[in-house]
């Protein structure tokens, strides 16, 4: 296979859109990138390139601010958020797609309806419900509403209809459990929308603004987008600070897609050869 | 056995004691503001020596980024949550009140005799239903921030008097390309930033037009002098071009421009100097703002924000959170706030100190506070964005200015007229 | 199969089974349904109720005031407005958005150097925080300054107005918009692909079919789940946008005259700048409605029933 692509011309020119696309994609980040390099006194130049790059938008942000708590913070509420989403998303996606019920239908589509409220409107009464219950100000109020999504369901279940039939069947023969057909056999076929819902998950949640933003009170409890929040004021913004905390925030994201997307791409070929 | 027994009450008690503060209960209360770092640090020095004076009250300051600080009260306040004493923009008092959110401030603690004879007169716009709502520690007011570097380049020879002088010094301090784009504005126009309230407050009354009724009920600016002055301005953008609109990107670009030594002037409050003062490169002063013709009454806008008490600050919370209001505002805050955060008092005999009045920096705003008004706002939002889209209506629809200041003040009319009818209802 | 083979005098033990199954269904269900009842539904049906109130946030006051909301939303420009541009953005934002990431999610398959390279250059834009991606687009845009006009001018074309003018800011922050989104549905569509098995491929080529034919006969229909969920998912995210177009014209919210204003912006400026909830509320409801129509239409129009 590989040998007859490199021969195909068409996959020069593959190579030669992806090329000139991802320079086009890439510029606003690699500015972000550049202008978290630039000295205050030309951030507000129009050039890509710092004349006089400097590391001193960094240092502040690390010293000046409680960025180390507040990047702790993003981690253990989107780790966590994560692993739960993960697992009851697929679960119900699995139970949706693969499983024969009265009410299946309707249940899914009420699931997907609950995505169709927008969060501001949302928020009020979450934080009703969280001063009834002292969730304010802890981890558990920031995460709570995030903690099953009907993204993730309405993903899982679309890829889980691609699994055939037979092959749970031939589990249910061979006396896998309900919970196993789901746990060993249909959880590795999805392995890469699994991980494209990992990644998204995460990043949600480690950009999450508006509900953090609201529960949390006191400061060692911000999260990134909240504590970056703090560089905008009336007198206007920081954007040396904003640019270079920003810059620092991507890293675990890009960590965790680097890492994830191996799953995706090298899925699965099991899928056909089974059934 | 019975030495570890009194050992341990005693103990006990001694910590009951440190939880409670000797005999005396202790309350707590909550004081919210939005994030500003001079702000926080004061006014948690401030907390420390209220507590010390004040030995059965702890009070928790808890502040939020600005942006989103309207939306964290929206979202608190339901819940029955949220501060006892909260700091407000004043131009939303009126929104608050009516929300059932302030309580009028108890007459005993601030006397309104007291409160009219100390503080200087764009207090006024507090007042509401015939009472106080809140007091603020220090006031705002406008003035022209200039480019020292590029008034001597384009050969202007002091900061303009009239302005005339500034849209002819602002004509020759614009530089462009040779496409025609503009590379240094003479002027950082922003209908968006604070040049609503310069027309408001500023032009309209200079041209001759009084931008609304004494009983703040009625839109009076589109008027004939009203119109000459908005024309006047949007003549700025369209006609000589000295600026445009987002010419920075961002909130508060025209300053971000103006630091960045592409704006030769811009109109800004006060609570600038900080950000200015940190991020120019070039020389620069500030400048009271010119006047229609040389001698003509100066005017103003001022604003400031202030410390209200909230519904919630009852039963045995409601005298403690008094007295921290009334230290908020006090003399010594007063003093304190102007050396840390650089803020005006709001105090008539501290404005009055004639250091101030001599300090290149606060001179021209301390100047300006006696004819500073603050603009009786019912939803400040809503207004500002009547007078930026009108601005717009002119500079991109090529809406004549007449029609887009009549348009401009009848939708205006309605927010009001929606207001006060929603009021008359028990 | 197995089914059609078995004795016909074991349908008893069928049922039970199926008894069985289904009770397994619900066990799977109960928390995620718990959740959902508590968390998304009950505090939508509060602003369904909040809808019908006259509710500014903290008035403890607050009458029933029927239809009111709607009627004085009905009355305002503005929300005609940005229902308008809310479906504008849906017609020119999504198309473009899916046929961008299935261009790439293919052409990433195709190739085998820098794959990882590419993959991740292209999620980039998607992990960059929307406060940061969105100063450097007004750069871009910039009239006077930007580089986008830079180059329109030095190959000849009259330099552009974008985000300042009311025609062409809404197509400006789509751009925007597509380019965050891209990297998202690069992703979703490369899982979509990586999911189909290799041997439809195989008994296919066998067949002496390539190209096109394969793409159409094989990969689109195969990828008809994964095309059903970016089409729904993206009108449901393109109805809500609010973050993007608040902050890419942050000092006039919404773009000059309302041009980028959107319905949640909209919502959102009622709700928590002028605390008019009852008629924040009502727009939500409105809102809702027309994304539950759109979904049910595009479940039913999109969802072919998978035959391997």
């Amino acid at each position: 296979m590989e040998r007859r692509q490199r021969r195909d011309p068409s996959v020069w020119l593959t190579y030669l859109a992806l090329g000139a696309g991802s320079v086009l994609v890439a510029f606003p980040f690699f500015w972000m990138l550049s202008s978290s390099l630039k000295p205050m006194a030309e951030i507000f130049d129009v050039r890509l390139l710092p004349a006089q790059p400097t590391l001193e938008n960094f240092a502040e942000v690390l010293t000046r601010t409680r960025f180390p708590r507040w990047f702790a913070n993003s981690l253990i509420v989107a780790v966590i958020t994560t692993a739960s989403v993960a697992f009851f998303d697929a679960l119900v996606g699995y139970t949706l797609a693969k499983l024969r019920f009265p009410g299946r239908d309707a249940i899914f589509v009420v699931i997907l309806a609950t995505l169709m409220i927008p969060t501001e409107m949302l928020v009020i009464p979450w934080y009703i419900m969280s001063s009834a219950n002292g969730w304010i100000d802890t981890y558990w109020g920031i995460m709570f509403p995030g903690l099953i999504t009907a993204f993730g369901i309405f993903l899982i279940r679309q890829f889980m209809t691609g699994i055939p039939d037979e092959l749970l069947d031939a589990g249910r023969i061979d006396g896998v459990s309900e919970f196993g057909l789901f746990w060993r056999i249909a959880l590795p076929q999805v392995r890469p929308a699994m991980a494209a819902l990992c990644i998204f998950t995460f990043l949600g949640n480690w950009n999450a603004f508006l509900w953090p933003m609201i529960v949390i009170q006191t400061p060692d409890m911000r999260t990134l987008p909240v504590g970056i929040a703090l560089f905008s004021g009336e007198a206007g913004s920081a954007w040396n600070l904003i640019m270079a905390s920003s810059s620092l925030a991507i890293a675990p994201v890009l960590l965790v897609f680097i890492v994830l997307q191996r799953q995706i791409i090298e899925g699965i070929v099991l899928t056909g050869l089974r059934s | 056995m019975k030495k570890a027994w009194v050992l341990g009450i005693a103990t006990a008690v001694l910590l009951a004691g440190v939880g409670t503060a000797g005999s005396q209960p202790r309350v707590t209360i909550t004081y919210w503001q939005y994030f500003f770092e001079s702000k926080v640090k004061l006014v948690d020095q401030l907390i420390a020596q209220f507590e010390t004076q004040n030995p059965g009250v702890k009070v928790v300051h808890e502040h939020f980024p600005y942006d989103a600080y309207n939306q964290k009260v929206a979202s608190a306040v339901p819940a029955g949550q949220g501060p006892d004493v909260i700091n407000l923009f004043y131009g939303w008092v009126p929104l608050y009140v009516d929300s059932g959110y302030l309580q009028p401030l108890p007459t005993d603690a601030f006397p309104p005799v007291q409160i009219e004879r100390d503080y200087v007169p764009m207090i006024k716009a507090s007042r509401f239903d015939g009472k106080y709502w809140a007091l603020p520690t220090a006031v705002r007011s406008l003035a022209l921030f200039y480019n020292a570097d590029l008034f001597r380049t384009a050969a202007v020879v002091r900061p303009p008097v009239t302005w005339d002088e500034f849209q002819g010094a602002a004509e020759r301090m614009t530089a462009r390309d040779d496409r025609g784009r503009i590379t240094v504005q003479g002027f950082g126009i922003a209908p968006s930033g604070q040049d609503h309230h310069l027309l408001r407050e500023v032009l309209f009354r200079q041209w001759g037009a009084s931008p609304y009724s004494a009983d703040n009920r009625r839109v009076t600016y589109a008027s004939t002098a009203g119109v000459e002055a908005f024309r006047w301005y949007t003549d700025l953008i369209t006609k000589s071009k000295i600026g445009a609109i987002d010419f920075f990107p961002g909130a508060g670009g025209y300053r971000n421009s103006f630091m960045a030594g592409r704006a030769g002037m811009i109109v800004d409050g006060s609570f600038a100097i900080g950000a200015i003062r940190r991020g120019t490169r070039a020389a620069w002063g500030i400048a009271p703002l010119p006047g229609k013709t040389v001698g003509g009454a100066p005017s103003n806008f001022g604003s400031y924000w202030v410390h209200g008490l909230t519904t919630k600050a009852q039963g045995p919370r409601r005298d403690p959170a008094t007295a921290f209001l009334k230290f908020l505002v006090s003399e010594g805050t007063q003093r304190l706030w102007l050396d840390a955060v650089g803020e005006l008092p709001a105090y008539k005999r501290l404005v009055e100190d004639p250091r101030l009045a001599a300090d290149p920096s606060f001179g021209p705003f301390i100047s300006a506070l006696p004819h500073a008004r603050a603009t009786f706002f019912v939803d400040e939002a809503a207004q500002r964005q009547v007078i930026v889209d009108a601005v717009n209506e002119v500079v991109l629809n090529n809406k004549p200015p007449k029609q887009a200041l009549e348009e401009a003040a009848a939708k205006e009319q309605k927010i009001l007229d929606d207001f006060w009818a929603k009021r008359r209802r028990p | 199969m197995a089914a059609a083979a078995r004795p016909a005098g074991r349908p008893r033990l069928e049922l039970r089974i199926g008894q069985q199954r289904t009770l397994w269904a619900y066990l799977f269900l109960l928390v995620p349904l718990l959740f959902f009842a508590l968390i998304r539904i009950l505090p939508a049906l509060s602003s369904l109720y909040i809808s019908l109130h006259e509710w500014n946030v903290i008035s403890p006051v607050r009458p029933f005031v029927g239809l009111d909301n709607f009627r004085t939303l009905a009355a305002d420009p503005k929300f005609a407005k940005a229902a308008l541009n809310t479906v504008r953005y849906v017609a020119v934002g999504i198309p473009a958005q899916i046929a961008i990431g299935l261009a790439l999610a293919l052409m990433l398959q195709r190739i085998n150097r820098f794959r990882g390279l590419f993959r991740a250059l292209y999620f980039m834009p998607f992990i960059t925080p929307i406060v940061a991606a969105s100063w450097v687009w007004q750069w871009m845009y910039s009239q006077h300054l930007g580089p986008l006009n830079h180059l329109l001018l030095s190959v000849g074309l009259p330099a552009q107005p974008f985000l300042r003018s009311p025609g062409q800011a809404l197509y400006a922050v789509v751009a925007m918009i597509v380019w965050q989104y891209v990297g998202f549905q690069t992703v979703i569509f490369l899982a979509g692909l990586e999911s189909i098995p290799r041997v439809y491929y195989e008994a296919a080529e066998v067949d002496g079919a390539k190209g096109w034919r394969l793409f159409r006969n094989i990969t689109l229909p195969l990828l008809n789940p994964t095309m059903v969920f970016s089409v729904v998912y993206s009108t449901i995210v393109y109805l809500q946008l609010f973050t993007q177009v608040l902050n890419m014209t942050f000092q006039d919210q919404g773009g000059p005259l309302a041009s980028t204003l959107t319905l949640v912006l909209y919502v959102y400026h009622l709700g928590f700048q002028r605390f008019r909830m009852g008629e924040a509320a009502a727009a939500t409801a409105v809102l809702f409605a027309v994304i539950l129509v759109i979904t049910l239409l595009q479940m039913r129009v999109l969802s072919k029933p998978v035959d391997y």
